[in-house]
Parts: structure tokens; sequence; C-alpha cells
């Protein structure tokens, strides 16, 4: 059996007294897609933005290939696991500002041509590079943010209800875009979802209830 | 025209008048304000015939170190107080101690350097203590800056950490808007100057009967050196304190 790309070891999470995670144990695959789905307040957030780094476990161990990400720079390690929001923001002026900012941290090139391609894929005319952000409509803003995190593409997406307050036709538009990078680049997928076009695109499902695991299928 | 100046006991006493005022209105209006306004009072006397005193002192005795320690002394104060309300953020202290003292000493390094003013206490001092004020709520407002952006932008700090910027590529936005925050005041003061009120610089020249066209040309000193003070209060303490925002593994603690 090929290496894990993600561990959680026993991995929990307390906040003001509060237990919000507790035990939690699982393996990703290089490749895989994953589901985490249960009653809101379960926890499924909060998964997420631990294995992003977001947050730290205040109990367990998460591995990301075979190491334990507090071992990575936290900045390295985020530019491979990268977390999508639910409601991204997008920041600055432009639509530009936004898909140029990965390089800007990189310190390289904003590669334009990639971006421009990035548009037509999420079915945005390419024109949408100079417009204002607050133009945009609620779809369109979250459809830039998901170009935005792959500008370099992550070795693993992480996406907390993405798609949730989005009308079917960005949904669907999402949802197949990300099934093609799952396919052709191999990108490992964990997604909160309700949706059930997602749970039915995904390898594995886990239930979270009351911050623990309820059963894999 | 030094006959003017003098305040006599009597004329002191019955200014106080003006303090009776503002205690009948407290009390016609139910302000609760009665003793806030008789503690300020008193204090305010307290504290400056005790200063009174100290600076014909050091004005006196006109010592280098005696002026030093004076300056000193000012900044320490003032860096205290933007300490006090830091609202918790880390270090504040140092950040303040730095900030104010960087401004000061760049501050009169340049006045006494360009011969607009001599080391002597009577003429060190009172610039000191504008300076050290100046910086001090310049300091305060980053603070506050800072917070309020921070809370009010997390969502947009959050989305930049998730993309791989560290602290710094991450709150570059906040850190540009507390500079200029920080700055803003000492800039509209200097472009209504004159217009709206004359500042105390100026209005303590022409008290003291030198001539309006002689007086301005300290005034305009004062402006230039606040915005200089500012702009190096507020940069520096941006620069140290958006750090306090995130832990070592570069997430966000607000």
């Amino acid at each position: 059996m090929a290496q894990p790309i993600l561990s959680l070891e026993n991995v929990g999470f307390e906040a003001n007294g509060r237990k919000i995670l507790n035990g939690i144990t699982f393996e990703a695959e290089e490749g895989e897609i994953i589901t985490f789905t249960g009653p809101s307040g379960g926890g499924k957030s909060t998964l997420l933005k631990l294995i992003g780094y977001l947050l730290t476990p205040t109990s367990g161990v998460i591995r990301y290939q075979n190491k334990p990400i507090t071992e990575f720079n936290p900045t390295d390690y985020r530019k491979e696991v990268s977390y999508f929001f639910q409601n991204a923001v997008l920041f600055d002026e432009t639509v530009r500002d936004n898909l140029a900012f990965p390089a800007e941290i990189r310190e390289e090139p904003f590669d334009e041509e990639r971006a421009r391609r990035g548009l037509q894929t999420v079915q945005l005319p390419e024109n949408y590079l100079d417009k204002p952000v607050h133009e945009l409509s609620g779809g369109e803003k979250q459809r830039v943010a998901l170009i935005r995190n792959l500008m370099y593409p992550p070795k693993v997406l992480l996406m907390d209800e993405v798609t949730s307050s989005l009308d079917k036709e960005n949904r669907d538009i999402i949802r197949s875009f990300i099934q093609r990078l799952n396919r052709e680049e191999r990108i490992t997928v964990l997604w909160v979802t309700h949706n059930q076009e997602e749970i039915d695109a995904s390898h594995r499902i886990i239930q979270l209830k009351a911050g623990e695991m309820e059963g894999i299928k | 025209m030094t006959e003017s100046l003098e305040i006599s006991n009597l004329s002191l006493l019955l200014s106080t008048l003006l303090l009776v005022m503002a205690i009948l209105i407290d009390y016609k209006e139910k302000l609760g304000l009665g003793n806030d306004i008789l503690v300020a009072g008193v204090r305010a006397v307290i504290q400056l015939f005790i200063i009174g005193y100290v600076l014909s002192f050091v004005f006196q005795i006109d010592n280098t170190l005696v002026t030093l320690i004076m300056v000193l002394f000012i900044v320490f104060n003032a860096s205290f107080n933007a300490h006090k309300r830091s609202e918790g953020i880390d270090q504040s202290f140092t950040i303040s101690i730095t900030s104010i003292g960087v401004g000061t000493a760049l501050a009169l390094g340049i006045l006494v350097f360009s011969g607009a003013i001599d080391w002597t206490p009577s003429q060190i001092v009172p610039i000191t203590g504008m300076i050290a004020s100046n910086a001090m709520t310049t300091i305060g407002v980053v603070y506050r800056t800072l917070h309020t952006q921070f809370r009010d932008r997390r969502q947009q700090v959050l989305e930049k950490l998730a993309l791989g910027a560290d602290k710094k590529q991450a709150s570059m936005t906040i850190v540009r808007e507390s500079i200029k925050t920080g700055m803003a005041p000492s800039i509209d003061r200097t472009k209504t100057v004159g217009l709206v009120s004359l500042p105390g610089m100026m209005s303590g020249l022409m008290f003291a009967g030198v001539d309006p066209t002689e007086a301005i040309r300290y005034q305009i000193v004062v402006m230039f050196m606040l915005i200089a003070v500012t702009a190096i209060s507020s940069f520096i303490a941006s620069y140290m304190t958006y750090r306090s925002f995130y832990n070592d593994s570069i997430q966000l603690t607000i």
C-alpha cells in the first residue's frame, strides 16, 4: 500500500475548556477525495482548519508525508496543503491583485497567462482580470478565490462547504473543475459538504458527530 | 509687556470661578462629573506647581546632563502612558519607548543641528514635551487601529495565511493603514494651521511679546517637526506591533 499523504492520529482540539474534536484517526491516500459530513457543530470545519495548520491540535499528531506538520515551516506547508474558505473574501482592488498575490508572496513574476486560463476554466471571461472585486457576484468571487488557491497547484485542497451558498450552475462549475484536477493532477481533496453530487464524487465519507468519528464509508 | 504676564494669587484664585461654572452645570444636569472636575482641577494645580518649580530649577542650573535627564524623564512618562493604553499588546512598553525615543532623538537632533533651537533647557524641555506627547498620542492611535483592523479584516488575513503568506505578507495592508491613520492628524493640523487655530507655540511667543512674523517661524519648524515625529513613531510602532497578533505557528491570535 502507498504511503498516505496525510495521517491523523488521535487528534483532539479544545477551546475555552470545551472539547470540539476528540480521537480523530484516519489516513488519506494521494489522489483521494474524502467527504466529511455530519450535523453542524460536529467539528468538521475545525478539523479542516487543523489539517490546514490554521489551528494547532491540543492533542494527537497530524502528519503530512510522514512528518508531523509542526515540523514544517507553516508558510511552506500551507502552500502545499491549501485551505479554501466557505465564503472566500477577495482583497485589494481587482481580480488581478488577488490572482497575483500567490506569486507576490513567492517573490516570483505573475503568470498572467495562467491566470487567464484559470478564469476560463471556471467559465469567467478573460477580461475579468482587471475587474474591481466589488463588482463580482458571490458565485464569481468564489470562483476567482478558487483560481487564487490554484495559481500554484497544491498537493492537498481543503474545502469547507465552498459551494453551500452558491446556485446549481456555480456549484457544478466548481465541482467539475475540482474533479478534473483530482483526476489529472492527482490533487488530494478533503471537503466538508452536504451536497449529494459532491458526496457521490468522493472515494470515502467520514461521518463526524459531536467531535467524534461515527464511521467511514 | 512683562507686567501683563504675571498672574497674581488673587487672579488665580478668582479663575477657579471657571471651574465653579462647570460644577454648576454638572449639578443642574446631574452628570455625576463633580468629583472628576474637582480631582482634575486639584491635580492640575499640584502637577503644574511642581513642574513649574522643577523647570525653574532646571533652567537656572542650565546643565547638559540635567537637561538630558529631563528629556529621558519625559520620554519615559510618554512611553509608560502609551503602554497603559496598548490594550494588552505584547511588549508594548518596549515598543512605545523605542518609537517615542527614536522619534524624539531624530527630531531633536535635526532641530539642534540645523540651528533652529539651541541645546538650552528652556528650549529643549518644552520641545521634547511637544514631541513626546504627539508621539504618545500617535502610538495610541496605532495600537487602536491595529486592533480594529486585525479584528475587522480577520477573514482577509486568514485567507492570506491559508495561501502561504508569512506574518508580514499577511499584515502589510493593515500595517500601511495604521501608519497612515497615525500620521493623518498631524498632516491635517498642518494644513489648517493659522486658519482654524493659532497653535500653542506661536500663541505663547506672542503672549511673551514676540512679533507674530517672528513667532510663525518657530511654528513652521514645529509643524514640520510634528509631521516627522508622527511618521517615525507610527512607522516604528506599526512594524514592531503587528507580529504580536500571531503565535509562533503563524496563526492569528485575535
